[in-house]
């Protein structure tokens, strides 16, 4: 690796695609488009080893704003350049092939399979085949050199605690400090966890239309909350696990939350859910606070590396996704230390500053994105959560 | 050693940041911002990640961390006293 003159590296040994974008991993993955395509999906994975399915529980009936979520979501992980090639089952054809030809946009080997009229059997069988295919195909791949502009580093905390605040959170915003100016693709979300501190956030926007657009999509997220709330949230928002580690209200944990976008980089866009950016910079993408769902949502974007502070320990990965946690709570890095990747505990007892911290994430991301497992690889976190907008049909 | 931060001269509020604190101990708590060391004796048993008011508090009064608004007081809280969701809600929602 080449080192610049900040302490951080040029390159990483990446998997560059048919698009020219890079991965950091290098998946087969078995998509069903719908619920009833699970047994199928995991049948194939079963059969063939080094493929990876990914179940979830929806895909039927969804309508409108809704099903455009739910395909979105589905074609941006197919094509997240951390997945080499994609077997797409679905329950019938034209839903299927319509997550193929999203995918096969980006140039990348993927079929899709109809179980109607087939059946499970000889579906899997044929799906087994391709599969077999692609996962041999892609063992072949190399690494190769990769400048680190090529990279998409996605952010959101879990199971915050005070220490988050002041420890973590930082952590993160310090590397996203780091890592702007080099022209990485950055992004952060969490709509309604930034509840009293949106006038920050605000402040950070690049321009005017960036500010008017970050607050369409907060105050449109507020209405929900008034809408459905029947209290002050204290019961949720923040969690049990948040007030169990010190956190009192939304606004404090808000602006716990807020220190991972550091104090330069400037907010140059606004996502909607699952949408791709255009461009390098920090991004800001509307999305709920539930931590699998967000990174669902970040994978979806096409972001290929994650950073995930945790204060009380939330121990979510991602299947395409590496998830990589950080901890300053010295009690959690103690009880939960197979979950933790990078610690920060260091920070709380001035035996560590806050530029030595970010490094120190700068590295485990290079480590990571040249091949190291993350903690929630290892121990098989693979959370594929989508976000639902409202009831099926 | 550290027993409790602050982020700003400013905030009403610290954090602890040991485990094991008793009521009656003196602490020592470094506000982040400024560099600055500051002593204070608690009054509770006070968990590690919960906060103890750093400046006496009125029934009512806006508790300040980060240099913000974090919440309303639902009692008055004195110099050391843990502040948690028994005495302290959002103003939001």
């Amino acid at each position: 690796m080449k080192h610049n003159g900040n302490g951080t590296k040029d390159t990483f040994m990446g998997y560059r695609r048919e698009n020219g974008r890079v991965g950091v991993r290098n998946h087969v993955i078995v998509l069903p488009v719908d619920d009833l395509s699970n047994a199928a999906s995991v049948a194939v994975a079963n059969n063939i080893k080094g493929v990876m399915a990914l179940p979830h529980p929806y895909g039927r009936l969804q309508f409108g704003a809704d099903l455009e979520l739910h395909f979105r979501t589905l074609i941006g992980t197919g094509s997240n350049p951390n997945v080499a090639a994609v077997v797409v089952i679905g329950i019938e054809d034209q839903w299927t092939q319509k997550i193929v030809d999203g995918i096969a946009a980006t140039g990348k080997p993927v079929i899709g399979f109809g179980i109607e009229q087939h059946g499970d059997h000889d579906t899997i069988m044929r799906a087994s085949k391709a599969a077999r295919e692609y996962v041999q195909w892609a063992s072949e791949l190399e690494r190769e050199e990769c400048s680190i502009d090529t990279l998409w580093v996605s952010t959101k905390c879990g199971e915050s605690d005070t220490t988050s605040g002041c420890g973590a959170n930082p952590t993160v915003g310090n590397a996203f400090d780091k890592l702007y100016p080099l022209g990485t693709t950055l992004v952060f979300g969490e709509t309604t966890e930034l509840t009293g501190g949106e006038h920050l956030v605000a402040e950070r926007c690049r321009t005017p239309e960036v500010r008017e657009k970050f607050m369409q999509y907060f105050n449109r997220y507020q209405e929900v909350i008034d809408r459905h709330k029947t209290s002050d949230l204290s019961d949720s928002q923040p969690t049990k696990g948040n007030i169990l580690g010190g956190l009192t209200t939304i606004e404090e944990k808000a602006l716990g939350n807020i220190q991972k976008i550091g104090r330069k980089c400037m907010i140059d866009g606004v996502l909607d859910k699952a949408e791709a950016p255009t461009g390098p910079g920090l991004w800001f993408m509307d999305s709920s606070s539930a931590a699998a769902e967000m990174v669902t949502l970040c994978a979806a974007s096409g972001y290929t590396v994650h950073f995930f502070p945790t204060g009380q320990g939330n121990v979510i990965g991602n299947p395409i996704l590496p998830v990589i946690k950080l901890c300053a709570n010295p009690r959690t890095v103690r009880t939960m230390n197979e979950h933790i990747d990078v610690d920060v505990s260091g920070l709380l007892r001035r035996e560590m500053t806050p530029d030595e911290a970010g490094d120190a994430l700068i590295d485990m991301m290079f480590r990571t994105a040249n091949g190291r497992l993350t903690a929630a690889e290892a121990l098989g976190h693979r959370e594929f959560v989508l976000t639902r907008l409202y009831e099926s049909a | 050693m550290i027993h409790f931060v602050v982020h700003d001269e400013h905030d009403s509020v610290g954090v602890v940041v040991v485990e094991g604190i008793r009521a009656g101990d003196e602490l020592t708590g470094w506000i982040m911002d400024q560099d600055k060391t500051l002593i204070t004796k608690v009054m509770n048993d006070v968990p590690i990640g919960h906060k103890i008011a750093i400046r006496d508090l009125q029934n009512d009064d806006t508790v300040i961390k980060y240099g913000t608004d974090i919440g309303r007081t639902i009692a008055p809280i004195k110099v050391g006293e843990h502040l948690h969701v028994h005495n302290v809600k959002t103003k939001r929602w």
